[in-house]
C-alpha cells in the first residue's frame, strides 16, 4: 500500500525531525527529537498494515502539532537556558 | 517651615535610595514615590510609608527575587514536583477552546454549549481511563487542594452524626493537614499517624488506630518532598475490611505510576493538572459510586458536577487536563524509564564524588523522579543560592516561605542540621542528560567549596565527633 511504503515512512520521519528542530524551547526540542527517534525505532519491525496505518496517522498529527507549537514558541520566545550555550560555564 | 525642610530632605534621601535600589534590583521605584506623594500630602504619611517598607523588609524581599534580564541565560528547571511545564500537545488541545469554542458546557440550548459539553465529557473519559474509573465518578475541581478539602471536610461532615474520627499521617500535604485542623476546631477527633524513618506508614499502627467511629483515612500516594510511595494497596485492603473510606492525594502519582482505583480499593482520589504536564488551575476528584461515597459539598450553586462542586466547568482547562491524562497514559512506561535512568545517573554521580550525603526516604519504595538529598555540614539555603543556575527547592513550595525546616523531614526523624541542608531534585519528562550532568557537577563543586569554608567540616576531618562537643552558651 502506498501509505505504508518505506520511502513514505522515511519522508515522514525526516519531516518530523526537521520540524522538531524548529522548536525554540530547549526542553521541548530535546524531548520531541528523542521521542520521535525512539518512536520510529520501536516500531521498526512492525509488519501489520493496520497498526502501521494508525501509527503513521499518529505521526502526521504529531507533525501538525509540532508545526503549530513551533510557531507559538517563536511568537512568545524567552531567553536560552544555560545548557544550550555549550562550553560556557558560569562561575558563581 | 521646618517640617517642609524635613520632608524635602526625606524625599531626597528616598529618591537616592530608590536609585540605588533600581541598580540592584532593576525595579523602578520612581512610580512608588510619585503615587506616594500624590496620595499623601503631608510628611507624616510618607514617614508611615517608609516605616511600612522597613517593617515588612520590602527592600530585602525585592533584592532577593527579580526577573531575568533580557540577555541572561535561563536556569535549568529541576523542580518538577513544584509544577511541570505544559506539554505542547496539551496546549494544542486547549487552544481551540480558548479561541473559538468558548461556550459554557452547561448551556443546553445551542451548539456552543453542546460542543463545549462534548469536549468536557471527552476529557472526563480521558481522566477516568488513566485511573481505571468510570467517567461518572470524576468531578472537575480547581486543583488538588480543592479536591483534598472537598473530600476530607465533605466526607467527615456528612458522617458526623455517627462517626467523628479521621486518620491521616504527619507527612501529608499542607492542605490535608490544615483541613484536619479545621475539623478539629469543629469538634472532630483527628489522629496524625507517625511514619517510620523511611517515610512509610506503619500498617500495624494504622490497623490499631482504626476505631468504630472512624469515617475516613487519608494517606498520600507519593510524597511531594521525599518521593516515597506508600503501600496504598494494603492500606486500601485494611480500610475496606474495616468499612472506612480511604482517600488518597495522588497529585504526584497520577500519570507517573500505574493506578487502578479498583485494585487499590480507593474511595476518593485527588488529581492535580499542573503536576502531569497539564494546565494550572484545574484538577479532579475521583468519588467512588459503588459502594457510594456520600459527601457534603463545599461549594454550593447550580448543582453542576453531581451537586458536589457547583460552578461552570472551565472547558479549556478540563480539555487540557484530559489531554494531559491521555498523553500520560500513553507515555507512562517511556517516561518512567527515562526518569529512572536520569535519577540513577544524578544520584550515582553525586554520591560517588561527595561523602556524607543522605537520601531521605525509602530507597526502594519511591517514585524515582523526586530525590531529596541531605548534604551534611552544608547549609541548604546557601547551597541553593550557590546553585542559582539550576532551579531547585529545599522542601515543598508551600512551606518555603518560613524559615523552619520541612515538617516532612522532621516527621521521618532526620536530625535538625541534616533537615536544614536538604535539597529536592525533581526530574521529569522534559529533563535531559546534559541538564542532569550540569546539575550534578555544579552541586559537587559547590558542596566541596562550602564545606571547605565550614569549621564543622574541619573538625570532622580531624576526627572530632560533633555530637560529643559541649557548645558553650554566651
Amino acid at each position: 500500500m502506498a501509505s505504508c511504503s518505506k520511502t513514505q515512512v522515511i519522508l515522514l520521519y525526516k519531516m518530523l525531525i526537521k520540524e522538531c528542530k524548529k522548536l525554540p524551547s530547549y526542553n521541548y526540542r530535546t524531548y520531541a527529537l528523542r521521542r520521535v527517534k525512539d518512536g520510529f525505532r520501536e516500531n521498526l519491525h512492525d509488519d501489520n498494515p493496520k497498526s502501521l496505518d494508525r501509527l503513521l496517522n499518529q505521526a502526521r498529527e504529531s507533525l501538525a502539532v509540532i508545526k503549530r507549537q513551533a510557531s507559538i514558541g517563536q511568537m512568545y520566545s524567552a531567553q536560552r537556558t544555560i545548557v544550550e550555550e555549550t562550553g560556557v560555564h558560569r562561575d558563581i | 517651615m521646618v517640617a517642609d525642610i524635613v520632608v524635602f530632605i526625606g524625599l531626597w534621601l528616598f529618591h537616592l535610595c530608590s536609585l540605588l535600589a533600581k541598580e540592584q534590583t532593576g525595579i523602578d521605584f520612581s512610580t512608588f514615590e510619585f503615587s506616594c506623594i500624590q496620595h499623601s500630602g503631608n510628611s507624616l504619611d510618607i514617614c508611615q510609608y517608609v516605616g511600612y517598607l522597613m517593617r515588612n523588609n520590602i527592600f530585602t524581599e525585592l533584592i532577593k527575587s527579580r526577573a531575568l534580564e533580557k540577555d541572561e541565560l535561563r536556569p535549568l528547571y529541576m523542580d518538577f514536583q513544584a509544577t511541570t511545564p505544559m506539554d505542547p500537545r496539551v496546549l494544542d488541545a486547549m487552544l481551540p477552546y480558548q479561541v473559538n469554542y468558548y461556550g459554557n458546557p452547561h448551556s443546553r440550548t445551542h451548539a456552543y454549549g453542546w460542543e463545549s459539553e462534548s469536549a468536557m465529557e471527552k476529557a472526563r473519559k480521558q481522566v477516568a481511563d488513566l485511573i481505571a474509573a468510570d467517567p461518572r465518578e470524576i468531578v472537575f475541581t480547581s486543583g488538588a487542594t480543592e479536591s483534598n478539602n472537598m473530600s476530607i471536610k465533605g466526607v467527615a461532615r456528612f458522617y458526623k452524626a455517627k462517626k467523628n474520627h479521621v486518620i491521616t499521617t504527619q507527612t501529608e500535604h499542607k492542605c490535608v493537614l490544615d483541613s484536619c485542623r479545621v475539623l478539629e476546631a469543629e469538634g472532630f477527633d483527628i489522629t496524625y499517624l507517625p511514619v517510620k524513618s523511611n517515610g512509610l506508614v506503619d500498617l500495624q499502627l494504622l490497623e490499631e488506630t482504626i476505631r468504630p467511629e472512624t469515617s475516613l483515612v487519608s494517606v498520600m500516594t507519593v510524597n511531594n518532598e521525599i518521593g516515597v510511595m506508600q503501600p496504598v494497596e494494603e492500606i486500601g485492603r485494611i480500610c475496606r475490611s474495616r468499612n472506612v473510606f480511604f482517600h488518597t492525594d495522588a497529585a504526584q502519582a497520577v500519570g507517573k505510576v500505574p493506578i487502578n482505583v479498583s485494585d487499590w480499593k480507593v474511595d476518593l482520589m485527588s488529581i492535580s493538572g499542573h503536576k502531569i504536564y497539564g494546565p494550572k488551575g484545574v484538577g479532579a476528584l475521583y468519588v467512588r459510586r459503588r459502594p457510594r461515597v456520600r459527601m457534603e459539598p463545599l461549594q454550593n450553586g447550580g448543582g453542576q458536577e453531581r451537586g458536589l462542586r457547583s460552578g461552570t466547568v472551565p472547558t479549556p482547562l478540563a480539555v487540557g487536563l484530559g489531554a494531559a491524562c491521555e498523553i500520560a497514559q500513553q507515555e507512562l512506561e517511556y517516561d518512567h524509564r527515562w526518569v529512572s535512568l536520569l535519577a540513577k545517573r544524578l544520584v550515582q554521580k553525586i554520591m560517588s564524588e561527595v561523602p556524607d550525603v543522605v537520601m531521605n526516604g525509602d530507597p526502594e519504595q519511591r517514585y524515582p523522579g523526586c530525590i531529596n538529598l541531605s548534604f551534611a555540614y552544608v547549609e541548604g539555603e546557601s547551597l541553593l543560592m550557590a546553585l542559582k543556575d539550576v532551579a531547585l527547592s529545599s522542601g515543598s513550595a508551600c512551606t518555603s516561605a518560613s524559615l523552619e525546616p520541612s515538617y516532612v523531614l522532621r516527621a521521618i526523624g532526620t536530625d535538625e542540621d541534616l533537615a536544614h541542608s536538604s535539597i529536592r531534585f525533581g526530574i521529569g519528562r522534559f529533563s535531559t542528560e546534559a541538564e542532569v550532568d550540569f546539575t550534578a557537577e555544579k552541586c559537587i563543586q559547590q558542596v566541596k567549596r562550602l564545606r571547605e569554608m565550614s569549621p564543622l567540616w574541619e573538625m570532622v576531618q580531624e576526627g572530632i565527633d560533633l555530637k560529643s562537643i559541649k557548645w558553650s552558651q554566651h
